[in-house]
C-alpha cells in the first residue's frame, strides 16, 4: 500500500464514524456546534497522532501479553496533555467539551489503531494511519455539526444563515444527534450498495 | 445524606440524564449487545455491577491519593482507567472462583466493559459533581456510589427497551441500506425523544 493509500483509507474508505461505527459517543456529544465538533477533532487527531507514532516506535519492545495496558497508559498520557493544555489556553472549549475531553481515552478509534495498525507497522506508515483516520473522524463530526448547527440554531459558526429562519431545537437536543446520525449512516450505506449494484450488472 | 437526596440522584440519573439518551455514553454495547433481550440484561447486570465497584474504588483514591498530593488534575484519567481496566480482570477471576454461575451468566461482557466508556464516564462524574476544588462535598462518598448505581439501571433500562424493540424490528420490512446500525440510531432517537419528556422533573 503507498504512503498516499495508508493517509486517503481513513479518511473515505475506511471512515472511522460512517463505515467502521466507532467512536460514536464523541461524535453525538460534541456535534452540537461547528466549534466543539472541530476542537474535539482535532484533540482526538493529536492523542491519534501521539499514540500511533509512540506505539509504533515502541513495537518491538511491548511484550504482547501486556500490549493492551501498555497502549492504554500510552493513550492516557497524551490525553492528559491535551486535557491540560485545553483547561490552560481553551478554558470555554474545555468547559463545553466537558466530560468527553478524559474519555479521548476510551475512544475505540484509537486503541484500535494502536492495536491493527501502529503495533504491525513503520513509526511514518502510522502516522499518516493516525492522520487520516484523524482527519476522517474530524470530517464525521463537522458535516454532523454543520447539519445540527444549521438546523438547530440556524447558525453557522455562530454567523446567522438565513435571516427569519425559525430554528429547529431538537435538532441540538439528543434525539437530533440520534436522528441525524443515523439517517447519515443510511445515505452512506445506500451510496455504498448502489456502487456494488452497478458493478454486478 | 438523606433519603430524599438519594432519590433524587436515583430519578436524576435514570430518567432526566440517563446515561445512553441525554449522555451519549456507553453507546458501542448499546448498540453491539442489544440484539435480543437476555443478552441486554445480562450486560446491563454485568454494567451495574461494574460501576458500582468502580465508583467504591475511585472515590477512595482520589480523595487520599491523588488529591492531597496535588496529582488530581496530572494522574486523574491514567489512574482511573488503569484502576478500571485491573478491577474488571479481577472481578473476572474473581467471579470465575467464588461463583461460576454467575460468572457463566457476565463472564462474556466483562472483558468489553473495560473500553465502555461508561464506567469511565461515572467515575469522572462522580468527581466532577461531588468534589469541589480537590473537596469532597458532605456525603459525597454514599452519593457517588447511589449516583453510579443509578446509572448502571438507566444503561440497563435503556438496553431493555431497545432490545425489545430491536426484537420486532426483525421482523419488520426495512429499507436495505437502512438496516442494522442506522436504524437502531433512528430508533434511539425516538426513544430519546420520549426522554426529553423527564427532563425538569429534577433540577
Amino acid at each position: 500500500m503507498s504512503k498516499w493509500q495508508i493517509f486517503k483509507s481513513g479518511l473515505f474508505k475506511n471512515n472511522p464514524v460512517f463505515i467502521l461505527y466507532l467512536g460514536l459517543c464523541p461524535v453525538l456529544a460534541t456535534s452540537t456546534s461547528i466549534r466543539d465538533g472541530f476542537g474535539m477533532g482535532v484533540a482526538a487527531t493529536f492523542v491519534l497522532l501521539g499514540s500511533n507514532v509512540i506505539v509504533s516506535a515502541m513495537r518491538g519492545v511491548i511484550p504482547r501479553k501486556v500490549r493492551i495496558p501498555c497502549f492504554i497508559v500510552v493513550i492516557a498520557t497524551f490525553v492528559t496533555l491535551v486535557e491540560l493544555f485545553l483547561a490552560a489556553y481553551q478554558p470555554e472549549l474545555s468547559k463545553s467539551l466537558g466530560l468527553f475531553v478524559p474519555l479521548i481515552v476510551v475512544n475505540c478509534i484509537i486503541l484500535y489503531r494502536a492495536e491493527s495498525f501502529a503495533s504491525k507497522n513503520t513509526v511514518f506508515s502510522s502516522f499518516l494511519d493516525a492522520l487520516g483516520m484523524g482527519c476522517g473522524f474530524t470530517l464525521a463530526l463537522l458535516l454532523l455539526a454543520f447539519i445540527r448547527e444549521g438546523l438547530g440554531k440556524g447558525t453557522l459558526l455562530g454567523y446567522e444563515l438565513i435571516p427569519g429562519f425559525e430554528p429547529a431545537v431538537i435538532m441540538i437536543l439528543p434525539p437530533g444527534a440520534f436522528l441525524t446520525i443515523g439517517l447519515l449512516m443510511g445515505f452512506f450505506n445506500w451510496r455504498k450498495n448502489r456502487g456494488k449494484a452497478l458493478k454486478c450488472d | 445524606m438523606s433519603f430524599s437526596a438519594i432519590f433524587a440522584i436515583l430519578i436524576s440519573v435514570i430518567f432526566v440524564n440517563n446515561f445512553v439518551f441525554a449522555r451519549f455514553l456507553g453507546l458501542c454495547p448499546y448498540l453491539g449487545v442489544s440484539k435480543d433481550t437476555s443478552s441486554a440484561i445480562g450486560m446491563g447486570m454485568a454494567v451495574i455491577f461494574v460501576m458500582t465497584m468502580a465508583s467504591i474504588v475511585t472515590w477512595p483514591l482520589y480523595r487520599y491519593f491523588l488529591s492531597p498530593f496535588g496529582l488530581e488534575r496530572v494522574l486523574r484519567t491514567t489512574s482511573f482507567i488503569l484502576v478500571i481496566a485491573s478491577l474488571v480482570q479481577f472481578i473476572e477471576m474473581l467471579l470465575q472462583k467464588v461463583n461460576p454461575a454467575l460468572y457463566k451468566a457476565l463472564g462474556i461482557y466483562l472483558p468489553i466493559i473495560t473500553t465502555n466508556c461508561a464506567i469511565l464516564g461515572v467515575a469522572v462524574l462522580n468527581i466532577d459533581t461531588f468534589f469541589k476544588d480537590g473537596n469532597p462535598l458532605p456525603g459525597s462518598y454514599l452519593g457517588s456510589i447511589v449516583q453510579a448505581f443509578g446509572a448502571g439501571l438507566g444503561f440497563t433500562l435503556a438496553m431493555v427497551l431497545m432490545s425489545s424493540v430491536r426484537e420486532r424490528m426483525e421482523m419488520a420490512n426495512i429499507p436495505r441500506s437502512l438496516q442494522g446500525v442506522p436504524i437502531a440510531f433512528v430508533t434511539a432517537g425516538l426513544m430519546s425523544m420520549g426522554f426529553l419528556g423527564f427532563s425538569g422533573l429534577v433540577k
